[in-house]
């Protein structure tokens, strides 16, 4: 059982607020991705449960011990550092065994740890060479395999992928994942690449200038993101937000976009009736509009502007009032560019957005859940 | 075989054969050159610091007799020990050199001691007034020795410290630390933080950390650092004269008697003031290369 359990964190660095009042809590064996842009704090806020940085203000509590003010050998943690952090002065067997031997453990369980965690990164057949003579993917594994050969009840990842060439981050993206599903750790992972949060993670917190913003699942964080910044952040292509106008007609709340007026669900006409006669954003994600050839009732008329074929699906752009428009299609889809397409949106695939806040207005039930 | 055909705003440009050729060997010579360049001018360094030295040994390697004449022969011969073992029977001198291997080591150990701990203070800690002090330890270079000497050799008297080897040590160590102080420092600077929060991470406290991680990263600036005051140390001169009467260092000696003796003496004084020196770079020598390549990256 190892939960973290982050209280109302505050980290300041002279003025600045890195950490602005920060709750979490990871489960046990739990997975979890700190995910936001460069600058927003994630490797503040992984640090201080690392502590190699103290709070200035709240608690961290790790397997119901609160750990605030100790030392990070007391905490029983390891971690992988974005720079990988190996000792350059030490061969490969001895960065691995480095924490084993701080341990004062046995001469043969040290050499069984090491080996087993160098088989399960494959860097078995480089114990006695030193890192200087290592790619940066070599140097990651062995990285990875100090962090788990310690074997502590909480892991801590740093970008531990971003300095690695692209095809060399996918293949360990999925190398990592089964791994660390096997170790069964409590594992914060901290990387700014969404794919990478979507792919890995049991749940992400999405930060953003020393806030998380939203904690959930990959699918519900991409597909309900809480805000307009999630939405945005989320996804390639990000979210697609819609200005319409709020009105009554026929006795339910409608929002007009252009010509078309779109009924939203039964749950969400009490919230939006209090925009009645105001704009909203109706945020939608580009594999979530059906895109039509012909007219028909219920869809809205657009240019196609750019069609982008990438293989799998052909991403158009279209230009509506107030915006661009971003619509993934099936590769057959016979649009044409400045041709005219029709498109439906499903209104239970539509994120209905606070123009002011940007946040998602949510039905009360769901409110009461979140 | 068909021609591929182009439109013509697309032809493919490709520099005819003959023009790459004479491109490459334009780079191939401009390349060789480049290369000679450096090595001439390595080989001139060479010579400017080996012909000295080379002459000195030749010298002191010499008879007396050989030592007087002109033109100076490049090879010692007849090879005499003559020259050196008159040097060396010279009244003081054997003694004068053990004092001054001591000083020396002196020097090394105290200077050493203290700019470990100072250079790592200054690298690693944001403390108050960390900028001033800086300055201050710098600002001690802007004193000469020889203004430094004459009072210091006062206070000496009045401790009941003149005329001791160690406190010509301590003088020595004084004149250095400045120096080593921040060369120490910058080589703490250069070695990544975040190797030593690694350390922590992994089961180490803060003094384990420095001992196993940090030290053994920054032993080759360390040992740097540690010749400069021992070459210091040992051709110092001023200072050890003003400080030492019956305990004097070699230099000390030499310059003492220069004017009493001829120029066997002064070449084979040259011989055995270098020799030390160059031993001891000789075995400190492979701390001065990074024993393990680029430190991260
Ligand atoms: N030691 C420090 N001193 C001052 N500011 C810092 C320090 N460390 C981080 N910051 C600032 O805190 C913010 C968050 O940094 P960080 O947690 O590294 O962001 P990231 O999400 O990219 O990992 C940044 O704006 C950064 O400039
Ligand atoms: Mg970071």
């Amino acid at each position: 059982m190892a939960e973290i359990v982050i209280e109302r964190a505050v980290k300041r660095f002279g003025k600045f607020v890195a950490i602005d009042d920060v709750s979490l809590t990871v489960h046990d064996q739990e997975f979890v991705v700190l995910l936001g842009p460069s600058g927003c704090g994630k490797t503040t806020l992984l640090r201080a449960i690392a502590g190699l940085g103290m709070l200035d203000d709240g608690r961290i509590v790790i397997d119901g011990r609160d750990v605030t003010y100790l030392p990070p050998k007391q905490r029983d943690i390891s971690m992988v550092f974005q720079n990988y952090a190996i000792f350059p002065h030490m061969t490969v067997f001895d960065n691995i065994a480095f924490g084993l031997k701080m341990r004062k453990l046995a001469k043969e369980t040290i050499r069984e740890r090491v080996d087993h965690a160098a088989k399960l990164l494959h860097i078995e057949n480089m114990l006695e060479r030193y890192p200087g003579a290592m790619s940066g993917g070599q140097r990651q594994r062995v990285a990875v395999a100090r962090a788990i050969a310690y074997d502590a009840k909480v892991l801590l990842m740093d970008e531990p992928l971003s300095n690695l060439d692209a095809l060399l981050r996918l293949e360990m993206r999925a190398e990592l994942k089964t791994l660390l599903a096997r170790l069964g750790a409590t594992t914060v992972y901290v990387t700014h690449d969404q794919i990478e949060a979507l792919s890995m993670g049991d749940r992400i917190a999405v930060m953003r200038a020393g806030k998380i913003l939203q904690v959930d699942t990959p699918t519900r964080v991409y597909d309900l993101p809480a805000n307009q910044f999630v939405g945005s952040f989320i996804g390639n292509p990000p979210m697609n937000f819609l200005y319409g106008q709020v009105r009554r007609q026929d006795g339910a709340t409608k929002i007009k976009i252009g010509e078309l007026l779109i009924t939203p669900p039964e749950e969400m006409q009490p919230p939006l009736r209090a925009y009645e006669g105001r704009h909203i954003y109706l945020g939608i994600r580009a594999e979530n509009m059906e895109a039509l050839t012909q007219p028909s009732p219920d869809t809205l008329p657009v240019t196609v502007e750019v069609i982008e074929p990438l293989g799998s699906q052909n991403l158009l752009t279209a230009h509506i009032e107030g915006g661009m428009l971003k619509i993934s299609t099936h590769p057959d889809f016979p649009a044409t560019t400045g041709g005219q397409i029709w498109l439906r949106f499903p209104v239970r695939k539509i994120r209905w957005i606070d123009p002011d806040s940007g946040e998602a207005i949510v039905p009360d039930l769901e409110k009461v859940l979140a | 075989m068909t021609e591929t055909t182009y439109p013509d705003r697309i032809k493919p440009i490709t520099p005819s054969a003959e023009r790459l050729d004479a491109q490459r060997r334009r780079a191939k010579l401009a390349h060789a050159v480049r290369r000679a360049s450096i090595y001439i001018l390595a080989v001139a360094i060479a010579i400017w610091i080996l012909l000295p030295i080379w002459l000195i040994a030749s010298m002191a390697f010499s008879t007396p007799a050989d030592v007087r004449a002109f033109p100076k022969q490049i090879l010692p011969s007849p090879f005499s020990t003559q020259t050196l073992e008159f040097f060396l029977n010279t009244q003081g001198i054997i003694n004068s050199t053990i004092n001054s291997l001591v000083v020396a080591v002196l020097a090394l150990v105290i200077s050493t001691l203290l700019a470990v701990p100072a250079g790592y203070a200054i690298a690693r800690y944001l403390f108050p007034g960390r900028d001033a002090i800086r300055l201050g330890i710098l600002s001690v270079r802007a004193f000469p020795v020889v203004v430094l000497a004459v009072p210091l050799a006062v206070v000496f008297i009045r401790l009941g410290m003149f005329d001791k080897v160690h406190s010509l040590a301590m003088m020595h160590a004084a004149l250095t630390l400045p120096t080593t102080i921040l060369v120490v420092a910058s080589v703490f600077a250069s070695v990544p933080y975040e190797l030593e929060e690694a350390a922590l991470i992994f089961g180490c406290t803060r003094a384990q950390a420095f001992w196993r991680i940090v030290l053994p990263l920054a032993l080759p600036g360390i040992a740097a650092a540690a010749i400069l005051t021992f070459v210091l140390s040992w051709n110092e001169v001023f200072a050890a004269i003003l400080l030492t009467i019956s305990n004097r260092t070699l230099p000390a000696q030499i310059l003492y008697t220069l004017d009493k003796s001829g120029d066997p003496f002064k070449f084979a004084g040259g011989f055995f003031m270098l020799v030390p020196s160059l031993i001891f770079i000789f075995f400190i020598r492979r701390y001065l290369f990074n024993m393990w390549g680029q430190i991260n990256k």
